[in-house]
Parts: C-alpha cells; structure tokens; sequence
C-alpha cells in the first residue's frame, strides 16, 4: 500500500492539521509516514500545502510529484494541484468554495461540500475535518477509529474539546464518499 | 624589615610585554588585588580580548579565555550561564568593546549579564599599531586619523558608560582615570565594587578605565599622564555613573 | 523500545540534543531553522538548562565558545546566511579546541538567498568554513530519524576530538515531519568530566582556552596536532550507506534528501533494467572516498546528484580518481530534483538504457 497526497488551501484552512492527523494515524496503524509542509511566506495568509505519504514501504522522496490524491481546499490550490494527480487519481474538492470544473476526466472526482457541512455543524474551521473524513471514507488508507486516536493523542489540551464535533464532522465527510 | 609591597597571588610570575609608561600593568595588578582581597581566584574566570592585552591569559594565575575580537561579552555570557556561581571579568580596549564589539557590549548590558567588564580606554588602537579607535580625540592624530579625527568626517568619540547608562540592565557602571595615585586607589575601589555587584548578581558591572598608551600617541609616559588628565577627562568625566544598591534597586 | 512519535525534524533535533544531556543552546531567528531555537526556548527550562536568543548569530557562536570552554555541552542551530556569520566563532573553537554542536539547516544561497531546501553549503561545511587550517565533521541526515541519531553522536564525537562538528540538514529536513524514536537518554551528570575546561582552578594550575599562538613554530604545531585529529577522524568516523552496488553498472551518489530522492529514480531505473547502485556518504567530512573508489573500478560511470550546481561531485572525483566518468546533476535555488528528471539523465548517459 502507498498512498501520496498533497492536501492545499488557504493559510488558516487547516491543511497543515489535516495533513499531520493522516500521518499520524498512518503512524498508529505502523505503516511508514512523512509529512512535509511547504513553508515560508506561503503560511502567511497565503496558500498552504503539505505532502503526505502513507506507504508499507519505508518512504523514498518525501516530496510529491504525482500524488494519488489531491485534496483541494480553495480555488488556486486545485488549479495548481490537479493537474498533477496521477492518472486514475483522488481530486478531493471542497466545492462550497470551488466551483470551477477542474479539467480532468481521468480522476475519481469527489465534491464535499465542507464548508457547507461545518457551518451546519456550527463551526466553519472545521471544514478541513470533513475533507479528511471524505477522504478517509473513500480511500480506506487509514481506519477513522485511528484518526480519532491521533486527535486524542497529538492535539494541544486546549483543542480537546474540539474531538466530539471533530468526530461528527469526520462522519458527515464519511458519508459523502 | 617590613614588606611594604608584594606581588598579588593571583598576578602570574611573569614578565609582562606592555610599553613602558603604559597602564595595562596597573589595572593588571588592580584586578589581581581585588580577586585576593575576596578571596575568588579559584572561582575566576577571566576573558582575554584582541588587542595589546591578548596575553593577559599568561598574566593571570586564574582560568582565561582568550576571545574573538569584541566578542568577549558574548564568551563571557557563556560562560557565566554554565557557571552562575563563579566570578567572569571581561578585559578589553576600546576598539574590542565600542567598534566592533558593540552589539556584544550593548546586548551583554541589556540582559544585566551577571559579570564585571574592565574596560580600557586609551583613545587608540595599540597592538595594531596606533589607528584611530571610536574613542579618539577630536583633533588627535593618529595612523589613520593623520591629520587629526574630524568630527564632520569620522564623528565624535564615543562615551561609553554614558551609552549604557540607558540600560536598566547595567547594575554598575564607573569611570576612573589612571593618572596619579589618589585616582588609581579609586580606580580599585570602583573595580572592587564592580566585583561586589556581581557576586550579589544585581546585574552587568562595567568600569571604564582612561589609560595610556605613550608609544602611539608619541609621548613620554608622564606626559601620556597629564594627556588623559587634561584632554581626556574633560571629555569623559571620572565618577560612579550608575551604582543600582545606592540607587535603592533596579529602575525599569 | 519507546513509542514513535511524528515530529518535525527541526523539533527532533533539539529533542536529541536534550536527551543526549545538552543543557545549553544560544541562537538567532533564520528561516527554516526556526522551530529549533523555539523548542529549546520551551524545553530547557524544564530541565534546568538555558535558552539564551542571542543578538546576532557572531554572538551566539561566542556565547557557545564561552560555554563550552566552561565546560557546557552546547548546541547552536541556524540556516546558511547566518552559518556563514558563524564562522569566526567555529574556526576560533576549532583553535582552540572546543567541542560543541553546530546546525545548519541549509537553504539556498548565495547572498540571501531563499528559504527552500539545499545543499549548495557543502563547501563551506567541508573545508572547514573559516580561516584557517582545520576541518569540523559533517553528518548529513536524510530522514528526521537519521537527524535525531547523528545529532546525539554529534556530541560524542565533538567530545571524543575536543572539535566542533555539524550537522547538516537541508530546509526538508528541518521542516518535515517523520516518525522518531530516541534511543538515548544521558543527563550531564553521566558525561565524563573535562578536566581542561575553565570552571575555576581549584586545586590545580590555572587551565588556558586559547588560539593564539604568535610564534610559527608554535603555531605549526597545534595545526600539525589538529592535523592529527582529522586524520584520526578519518580513520574512526566515515559513515555512509549503499543500495544495490553490488551488481551496479552504474553508481549514483547522494547525501541527504536528495538521497531519498536519488532511491526513487534508482528503483524507477531497476523497474526498467538498469543496473543502478546508490552510495550516500553520511559523513561529509571525513568523506567515504575508499567505497567510491572501490565502486568507480567497475561502475560505467557514476552519477552525482546534489542540490546545488555541483560540490560534493568534486569530493567523489577526487575518489574516482578519473577510473570512470564521474558525471553530475543537480538542481539549486531550493528547486528539488524530481526522480523522473534523475532517471531521464540516467538513461541519457547510459545511451537509453537497455
């Protein structure tokens, strides 16, 4: 098994969190795992993406040229990241806020509204959770008991309180795929 | 017979490689009577800089470092956070502190560094051979200030205790002049209390010393004398700038 | 065995130093070392050490210089521009023969450069990097787990030859995140004692850190005496690892992330036959010029790949010895090479593969 994603958006987006949660649960469940954000000016408010590789082998070039998946958050990132996906790929689009067609029939299209759905939920930063839930459902990469595990174990005492609507939106992005 | 003089125990049996006429050797012997007055030379650390006092190490019977040119306060700050309890002193010149080390000096200051500086101002560049240092005289001639320092041209000398004076991490700071003995004995008072300050931890100590150099500045050595009395404390005035104890604490 | 935990490797390698007893750190702010510095700025204060954010990165080396002299085991991290204003201080602790710790968290350069990863530093961390005639060791991590490991031998090799030694890392390493392990856990008690380190002469003759030596004859000999050191290292210390040499027509050679790199292409170029080796020094310096020797005597030809416009090529030149074509490819700026680029290159030279 190897699974290559970039997940892009804007900074604040909660790219960074949803790739780190991947890896980790990756991690959990002993697969081999890296994560690598693109940094610099970029975090400032601007675009945001990070590579994430789950893979059964140790992983060779953490630096993604062809990923399996794109999950796309926003409009520039799709347009930067969708033609890049491997042929037969993932293209995860969070269509509350892209609209746009991204131009490949060869990819397994997914459109979560994410935004949409975490606004119901009552919180819009949480659109990120329903992305990866969507994704989680699809793929299979991970077990969503694992991610669950990952929220408890990596995040700051202040975020927990988050886990239980963190876990309704996974589950409503679950149901999307 | 009675022993009126002797050498201090913490001043190496050494001959020293100073000029005559030149003043390193009474701040030498200063810093070494203040360290067995207080009984600290197994505690001492001592940093030598760039500059004629390179050698210091070898005049001392405590440990040194010898540092890069102006980092001494940097070395010393290292030091000092590994071994909060023991006694740093700095040694340096002018060009050393106030041209390029004044980032070290300045930020040494500014975080109340826990150790003493001894400071040496004799308004020129010695072991390189007689250029003009920020502490130049207006109007001094010097290897690369011929026709005098211009103070349109290269400025006008740097006070430097007054500079950190600014600085409410600086816990005691003092200029003294090595001219005649009534201003040496307070010169070693002032030295003695820079220690005092930092064995109380209240902050950095810095004394600055008027000294001499007679080989660059081209005169005999009691003229080098009446030089700093006459042309030097004028412009940089003798006294305890800052003394935070009597100050009754640190002011923010 | 301790549990794996993901973290970044600029984070991991302030946690190895931690857990191999280094109880100070003095730095200044350069992108992508960041969270280095920070780390330590949280984390030593929880074990009694000291996190000190100095005023440039000329004071910081110094302050290391200080605290090593005093004995300390002492760490400083930074990034290339800032690596080159530490050189003062790294050639006077390498005079005076003081061990500590240097991190170089390379970004492309010249002048200010970039921020994206890089290896154009190979030089300066090769041949020393400041004036004078003295090498520092160089271990090059490719993963954040290799960081980890090489960053707690860091400190016994720095201690065992009385040297500074770096590692050096590249803006992926600092940055990305992989699961780590830490197999070591020493605090400063466990250290050996340095006796000749300045923390006051208390029953013994006063101890001198020192690099002056104003007399030639003097001064030949602490350089002869280093000399003897870098030779020692030379013998005691080269690491490297090779993939598949044994069979290879052709060798390619990597050190860091590109190495990482370097594996997907040659497993691209097994897939379509080619016979493909990988050799990647770990040690920088002392470099692993016997296996690249070895290798050129029946490799068609070897191709180098770096971050940067050709360095380390030079070093595995100077192995080969002209027994086979050493070619090179290499990307700069913080532009990553992309396996299929090294494969095309790869097939190009071996005139289209088999």
């Amino acid at each position: 098994m190897k699974q290559e994603v970039i997940i892009a958006g804007f900074g604040g987006q909660g790219v960074m969190l949803l790739g780190q949660l991947l890896a980790n649960a990756g991690m959990y469940e002993g697969e081999n795992v890296s994560w690598m954000p693109s940094y610099g000016p970029e975090m400032r408010g601007g675009t945001a993406n990070c590579h994430v590789i789950v893979s059964s082998e140790p992983v060779a070039s953490p630096y993604i040229v062809e990923p399996d998946t794109a999950i796309v958050m926003s409009l520039p990132s799709m347009e930067k990241f969708a033609p890049q996906v491997k042929k037969g790929g993932l293209l995860l689009i969070n269509s509350t806020l892209i609209e746009k067609d991204p131009g490949r029939s060869d990819l397994d299209i997914l459109k979560v509204p994410a935004n949409k759905i975490a606004n119901e939920l009552g919180n819009t930063r949480i659109a990120n959770m329903v992305a990866l839930g969507a994704f989680v459902g699809r793929t299979g990469t991970v077990k969503m008991e694992t991610i669950i595990e990952a929220m408890e174990k990596t995040l700051p005492k202040r975020h927990q309180d988050f886990i239980p609507l963190n876990t309704e939106a996974l589950k409503r992005g679950a149901e999307l795929a | 017979m009675k022993l009126v003089a002797k050498r201090p125990k913490a001043l190496a049996e050494k001959p020293m490689h100073y000029c005559p006429g030149c003043t390193h050797g009474i701040t030498h012997r200063l810093i070494a009577e203040v360290i067995d007055e207080m009984d600290i030379q197994e505690k001492t650390i001592g940093i030598a800089p760039v500059g004629c006092a390179v050698f210091a190490y070898d005049y001392f019977n405590i440990d040194m470092q010898q540092a890069a040119h102006g980092r001494a306060p940097a070395v010393a700050t290292g030091i000092k956070r590994v071994l909060p309890e023991n006694f740093v002193f700095t040694y340096q010149g002018d060009g050393d502190l106030a041209s390029i080390g004044t980032a070290e000096i300045v930020h040494a200051a500014m975080r109340g560094e826990k150790f003493t500086v001894v400071f040496i101002n004799n308004a020129i560049y010695g072991m390189t051979g007689g250029q003009m240092a920020p502490t130049t005289m207006v109007g001094q001639k010097t290897a690369t200030s011929p026709y005098g320092r211009e103070a349109a041209h290269a400025g006008y000398p740097m006070r430097v205790v007054e500079m950190l004076a600014t600085l409410p991490g600086a816990a005691y700071l003092a200029r003294v002049g090595l001219f005649n003995n009534r201003e040496i004995k307070k010169a070693k008072k002032a030295l003695r209390r820079s220690f005092e300050i930092q064995e109380k931890g209240l902050g950095f100590s810095l004394v600055e010393f008027l000294s001499t150099c007679p080989t660059n500045w081209g005169m005999a050595p009691l003229d080098a004398l009446k030089w700093v009395e006459e042309e030097m404390v004028p412009y940089y005035p003798l006294g305890v700038i800052r003394d935070i104890e009597e100050e009754g604490g640190p002011k923010k | 065995m301790t549990e794996k935990i993901l973290m970044k490797g600029n984070e991991a390698i302030a946690e190895a130093g931690i857990r191999v007893g280094c109880r100070y750190f003095f730095g200044y702010p350069i992108t992508p070392q960041n969270e280095l510095p920070a780390y330590m700025s949280r984390r030593l204060p929880e074990v009694q050490g000291t996190f000190l954010q100095a005023e440039s990165e000329v004071a910081a080396i110094n302050m290391v210089y200080g605290a090593a002299g005093a004995g300390g085991r002492v760490m400083t991290s930074s990034s290339s521009p800032g690596i080159s204003l530490k050189q003062e201080g790294i050639s006077y602790l390498a005079g005076s023969e003081l061990p500590c710790v240097i991190v170089n968290i390379t970004r492309g350069g010249p002048g200010l450069g970039g921020i994206q990863p890089a290896q154009s530093d190979y030089f300066q961390a090769t041949r020393g990097g400041g004036h004078g005639d003295y090498y520092t060791p160089v271990l090059a991590p490719q993963s954040v787990q290799e960081a980890v490991d090489l960053t707690m031998d860091a400190f016994d090799i720095a201690d065992k030859y009385r040297n500074p030694v770096l590692v050096l890392g590249d803006g992926m390493i600092g940055q990305m995140m992989e699961p780590v392990e830490f197999k070591k856990e020493i605090t400063p008690d466990q250290l050996p004692e340095k006796k000749w380190a300045t923390n006051g002469a208390a029953g013994r003759k006063p101890n001198i850190i020192n690099s002056l030596r104003l007399q030639p004859e003097k001064l030949e000999e602490l350089n002869l005496k280093l000399q003897e050191k870098y030779m020692a290292m030379k013998k005691a210390e080269v690491r490297y690892e090779t993939d598949n040499i044994e069979d290879a027509e052709y060798i390619l050679v990597a050190f860091g992330t590109t190495a990482r790199i370097v594996k997907s292409a040659a497993d691209m170029a097994r897939e379509v036959g080619m016979k493909v080796g990988i050799i990647r020094p770990i040690t920088l310096f002392p470099f692993p010029e016997d296996v690249i020797a070895k290798a050129s005597e029946k490799a068609r030809f070897i191709l180098t790949v770096e971050m940067s416009l050709g360095q380390m090529v030079e070093d595995v030149r100077l192995s080969a010895k002209g027994r086979c074509p050493v070619y090179f490819q290499g990307r700069t700026g913080g532009v990553v090479p992309k396996p299929g680029e090294i494969l095309d290159n790869l097939k190009r030279l071996a005139g289209g593969g088999k």
